[in-house]
């Protein structure tokens, strides 16, 4: 379907690519005001970006109350997660979501579960979501769920090394990780909630590239304040500043936040506006939702049958 | 219709069409020359027929017939009937009719949306989610207005009967800009729509009879040039409100000179926009894309000169030439267009001259790689590289969707290049250096500055230009007071008598028991840049007396005195940067000055005027009081968005030009000179022509009160030519006229070369009367207000 890209390999810390680097607040809202409303899919073109959006999700449960049958279920869904009758009408083929996202200790029953699909499993690390357990405990964590056959990693940042302006500590702890990673793909999480400025976000963002990040992702999910228009527009920004500078082309992933299929169509109209079509496809762009898919499928059966839909004609995730 | 399967490898954007069903049945059910709006009620017109065209697919919408004469004449007569009742009304009275009007905008904003899309070019997204709300908005915001006309503005009376003139790139909004303020303050209207763009103007005119306005407090007359110079030169018309082209604003200067007839003029412009290194360059790309690709360029106050700071110029114009080809171009009626059509194929015409000899001129041309539809006026978004500010592209008004692009390297550089313009509508700052932005704010010529945004509007907060793109303001409290005139000044006030003096040089005969017992001979000469200095043409002219006497001669100053005293104040701009407080500290010690030589200016008035009265005592309280406002005339800060402070700052013009009238010299020689400096303004004033000692005398206590030199500068002489000269000039920004009637009509003619605002009065005034001879009006003619929108938030 697309090109295969090469991995970010990183490089050394280069503070100059970021540290004069402003965002401006207000200006950052007046774009992401105009976005949804210059731009609009209706249709087919409606229904075909709602099927790219699931392929792009990243199915998620990280719950205290997880367990090998809540996981197998989720897993399920990710291998189905349209109603055949409703894709055959579509006249498409069977699609599956990005990846399932779950706990490390989830790990084992969702690689079970998920078996020969070639759905990815993703999983959360390090002490996530706060990320403040000691460093070689962290470190230790991801090589669990390696070990345990997670196909992708979700690190957590230490907050701490952002609001202090401390970028060699951030550095040095995001390269220690993607190291532990091995061939799994890392995907930084900023916890941009706490960041609390659009220029701290730009910088971590840098930074984490500069240090090996095959993604950059928005928050765990569990902060005040989760994927935010204005921020994920600042992060898309910095990759392409990143893919400019190297030619690396970095992933994005909004977690947190994205519950309607009207949420699915402004990030994508937003991630094609500002990066283009290539970053549309899933080894670029990740959702991490739990209840997004539900509202996807109603939307894609009122297409097809012009009546509104209701949640318990769609399987349970 | 593609398949699914494959729109999900292209992920393009389909077609997402606004529906116009609606719209195209109201056309369908208009009469087959939709007739003016008159006395409240749809005339069938008399003039030729003009063809209404869809641009963005040639298609007739409609037509309207040029207004003729006689009927411009039932309108101006309609709204003059209109006018005593309408105006009369209590303020609240005329509040719920624009109430109904501002609702009655909201609730067939989607109709009004399309409508206007059709028949401007403009895509709906912006109709939909700009014009139309902003059209309400005005509304809104001026019903507020007239609830509080009569509380906020007393002392004040509305003007009559306006005629308006609209131009076409925002047709509903541009008729909001004029009606709403005319009317809450109690004017009626004629109004005159651009002959490209007057459906919404006619579906407004329905509403307004939905509403039940009265008849004849709204008038519109269709058609264009020809039609608009008829309204604006109607004898019944009491104030012109045009926005549109400067040349056209220069002939409605001409034309309407001498009558009366208060003017505003919205005009041209050559905005600049300016980024900082500092900037936050993504964010400044899309403010270029709001300045210029906002409305196909086709906005007076559009960012169309880009200023990069050199050290990032190859970064930032790497980024927006890659914006530029995410930019969508087409069917305006499509959700997902960024850009519709230019307004007529004849202006795509004149666009694409000026590229063609920009790029004669060794321009390079960046445009969007786009495929524009094969009908209509389309022209795809661009910008110049390599156009030096002496290239013609960079200095005229393209009017299209295309920016000139410049580097500089110093943010006084910066300035220095923003200012280099005959304009100076608008200006949009870049910097995260809010310190640097707020100065480079205070130092741009422009009447409104926007920091790291542009093109942002609102009701309550002013909007008009510097320089050649016009005076006068729309919007919040100064858009209301062009609508609105003293109650004195509106009064019969008998006419200001010609000067009985003749300033010729030849020597006149001694009067008997003239010069009975000589004196030292006193040589009086003008004051210019701090300096006393023999007019340039070496001649003198004998001074006679209230006795009939000679008392003296004066200088007879000539144009190259003026050029000098013009010089000398554009150098004294020191003058202008002084806080409110050190002005108030020169002009109270000026009064105690003149205090002390109470006895001689007293006996000096005798001798001129035979009737000194109380005219010293109150030119010293004059000098006194304006010394009290120089620090407290302050500006505001409007309510307009979130998170965003928007000043209105009054700024003093620079050089001002003053001609003194004869009556009561002293005092009203002052009367005009102290407020025009205590606002900071440097003054070249004529004095009095037939009490021209009384200048000569006022010069020595100046140099004795610490007014740097260059600040006053006092020409006496032949007052009419001198005025003449002081109209004409280009580095004069606004000019105060007290002289006759026939005076007026020159100096407002005069005045048309660089369109400086006139503040003329050919009728006699009473100095002494501190409603007439004192106060905020004074005041607000001495300044023009600059808007500056700041928004903050980290």
């Amino acid at each position: 379907m697309q090109d295969m890209l090469a991995r970010n390999p990183g490089m050394p810390l280069t503070p100059e690519w970021f540290e004069g680097v402003q965002v401006n607040l207000s200006a950052t809202e007046r774009r992401v005001a105009s976005l949804t409303t210059r731009r609009t899919v209706k249709k087919e073109w409606q229904a075909a970006w709602l099927l790219q959006a699931i392929r792009c999700i990243d199915l998620t449960t990280l719950a205290g109350d997880d367990t090998a049958g809540r996981v197998a279920r989720l897993c399920a869904k990710a291998r189905q997660p349209v109603r055949a009758d409703l894709l055959a009408a579509l006249d498409v083929g069977p699609i599956t979501v990005g990846a399932v996202c779950v706990y490390p200790t989830m790990v084992p029953h969702a690689v079970r579960a998920l078996q020969d699909s070639g759905i990815p499993v993703a999983s959360v690390a390090t002490g996530f979501p706060a990320g403040l357990t000691p460093l070689p405990l962290r470190l230790a964590e991801i090589t669990y769920a390696v070990e345990q056959g997670a196909d992708e990693i979700d690190i957590v940042i230490t907050r701490e090394h952002v609001l202090t302006g401390n970028w060699q500590g951030l550095y040095d702890e995001i390269s220690a990780m993607r190291a532990a990673c091995r061939e799994a793909h890392m995907k930084a999480i900023l916890g941009t909630g706490d960041l609390r400025t659009l220029t701290n976000v730009y910088r971590a963002s840098m930074v984490a590239m500069q240090a090996g990040a095959d993604f950059i992702k928005t928050s765990t999910g569990k902060e005040d304040v989760n994927a935010t228009l204005p921020v994920s527009l600042t992060m898309v920004r910095v990759l392409r500043d990143y893919r400019d500078l190297t030619g690396h082309r970095v992933g994005f992933k909004p977690a947190g936040g994205l519950k309607t299929a009207k949420d699915a169509m402004a990030w994508l109209i937003l991630i094609k506006e500002e990066l283009g079509t290539r970053w549309m496809q899933p080894d670029l762009f990740r959702i991490g939702a739990s209840s997004l898919l539900g509202d996807i499928e109603r939307q894609l059966e009122h297409h097809l049958t012009g009546r509104y839909s209701a949640a318990h004609r769609h399987a349970l995730a | 219709m593609p398949a699914i399967k494959d729109i999900m490898k292209t992920m393009d954007y389909g077609p997402a069409p606004e529906a116009n069903d609606e719209v195209r049945a109201w056309l369908a059910a208009q009469p087959e020359v939709i007739g003016h709006y008159i006395g409240g009620t749809f005339l069938v017109p008399e003039g030729a027929p003009i063809e209404v065209i869809n641009p963005a697919t040639d298609a007739p919408l409609a037509q309207i017939a040029a207004g003729t004469g006689a009927e411009v004449d039932a309108a101006v007569a309609a709204a003059r009937a209109a006018f005593p009742a309408w105006s009369a009304l209590p303020g609240h009275a005329r509040a719920r009719y624009l109430y109904a009007l501002a609702r009655h905008v909201q609730k067939r904003e989607r109709f009004l949306s399309v409508l206007e899309s059709m028949d401007n070019g403009k895509t709906i997204r912006e109709t939909r989610d700009i014009d139309i709300p902003l059209v309400a908005r005005h509304f809104y915001h001026h019903a507020g207005w007239a609830d509080l006309v009569e509380s906020e503005f007393p002392g004040h009376v509305p003007l009559g009967v306006c005629g308006q003139v609209i131009p076409w790139n925002f047709p509903l909004l541009m008729l909001a800009w004029k009606v709403a303020p005319a009317l809450a303050a109690g004017n009626t209207v004629v109004l005159k729509p651009a002959d490209l763009t007057p459906l919404s103007a006619h579906a407004f005119a329905e509403s307004c009879g939905e509403v039940g306005l009265p008849a004849g407090v709204l008038n519109i007359v269709h058609g264009g040039a020809e039609t608009g110079a008829k309204i604006c030169g109607h004898p019944g018309v009491d104030k012109v409100a045009f926005t549109g082209s400067t040349e056209v604003g220069r002939t409605i200067r001409r034309q309407i000179a001498g009558s009366g007839k208060k003017l505003s003029l919205e005009l041209g412009g050559k905005s600049p926009f300016i980024v900082f290194e500092d900037a936050d360059l993504d964010g400044a790309v899309e403010g270029v894309v709001d300045a210029i690709w906002f409305n196909q360029g086709e906005v007076c106050c559009a960012g169309s000169r880009v200023l990069v700071q050199e050290g990032v110029a190859e970064r930032f114009f790497t980024k927006l030439r890659a914006r530029l080809q995410t930019l969508r171009v087409g069917d305006p009626l499509d959700k997902t267009m960024d850009m519709g059509a230019i307004v007529s194929r004849k202006q795509l015409a004149r666009i694409d001259g000026l590229l063609e000899q920009a790029k004669a001129e060794g321009a390079t041309l960046w445009r969007a790689e786009v495929a524009l539809p094969e009908k209509g006026a389309f022209s795809a978004p661009g910008f110049f590289t390599g156009a030096e500010p002496a290239a013609t592209v960079s200095q005229v008004e393209i009017f299209g969707p295309v920016a000139v692009t410049h580097t500089f390297r110093t943010a006084e550089e910066a300035v220095a290049l923003a200012n280099n313009s005959r304009y100076g509508l608008a200006a949009s700052v870049w910097s995260e250096n809010l310190s640097r932005a707020v100065e480079v704010a205070a130092k741009l010529k422009a009447g409104v500055v926007w920091i790291n945004e542009t093109n942002v509007f609102d009701a309550g907060a002013t909007f008009g230009g510097y320089r050649e793109s016009g005076f006068g303001r729309e919007g919040g409290r100064e858009g209301m007071l062009e609508y609105l005139v003293p109650k004195w000044e509106n009064a019969d006030r008998p006419a200001r008598p010609a000067p009985q003096s003749r300033p010729d040089a030849s020597p006149h005969p001694a009067a008997p028991g003239a010069n009975a017992k000589p004196g030292i001979d006193i040589t009086v000469k003008l004051y210019i840049g701090g300096k006393q200095v023999r007019p340039d043409g070496g001649q003198s002219y004998s001074v006679t007396g209230a006795a009939g006497t000679v008392i003296g001669q004066a200088g007879i100053g000539n144009r190259k005195d003026i050029r000098n005293a013009v010089e000398a104040a554009q150098k004294a701009g020191g003058w202008s940067n002084l806080t409110g407080h050190n002005r108030a500290q020169v002009l109270y010690f000026l009064a105690e000055n003149l205090d002390q030589r109470r006895a001689e200016f007293a006996a000096l008035l005798e001798a001129c005027t035979g009737d000194a009265g109380d005219e010293v005592e109150l030119t010293i309280r004059r000098a006194f009081r304006y010394a009290a406002w120089a620090d407290k005339f302050d500006g505001a800060i409007h309510a307009t968005k979130t998170r965003n402070v928007t000043l209105a700052v009054p700024e003093p013009f620079g050089v001002m030009g003053i001609v003194c009238p004869d009556e009561a010299p002293l005092l009203s020689m002052m009367s005009l000179i102290l407020p025009a400096a205590a606002m900071g303004n440097r003054v070249v004033a004529i004095a009095a022509q037939d009490h021209p000692l009384i200048a000569a005398r006022l010069y020595q206590v100046l140099e004795t009160s610490d007014i740097p030199g260059g600040v006053i500068n006092l020409i006496t002489g032949p007052s009419a030519p001198l005025a003449k000269t002081l109209a004409e000039h280009d580095d004069v920004a606004a000019l105060w006229y007290c002289g006759t009637a026939e005076g007026v009509r020159m100096v407002e003619e005069a005045s048309a070369g660089n369109l400086k605002p006139v503040w003329a009065d050919g009728r006699l005034r009473d100095w002494a009367d501190p409603v007439q001879g004192e106060g905020e009006t004074y005041l607000r003619g001495a300044t023009q207000v600059k808007t500056i929108w700041l928004p903050y938030g980290e």
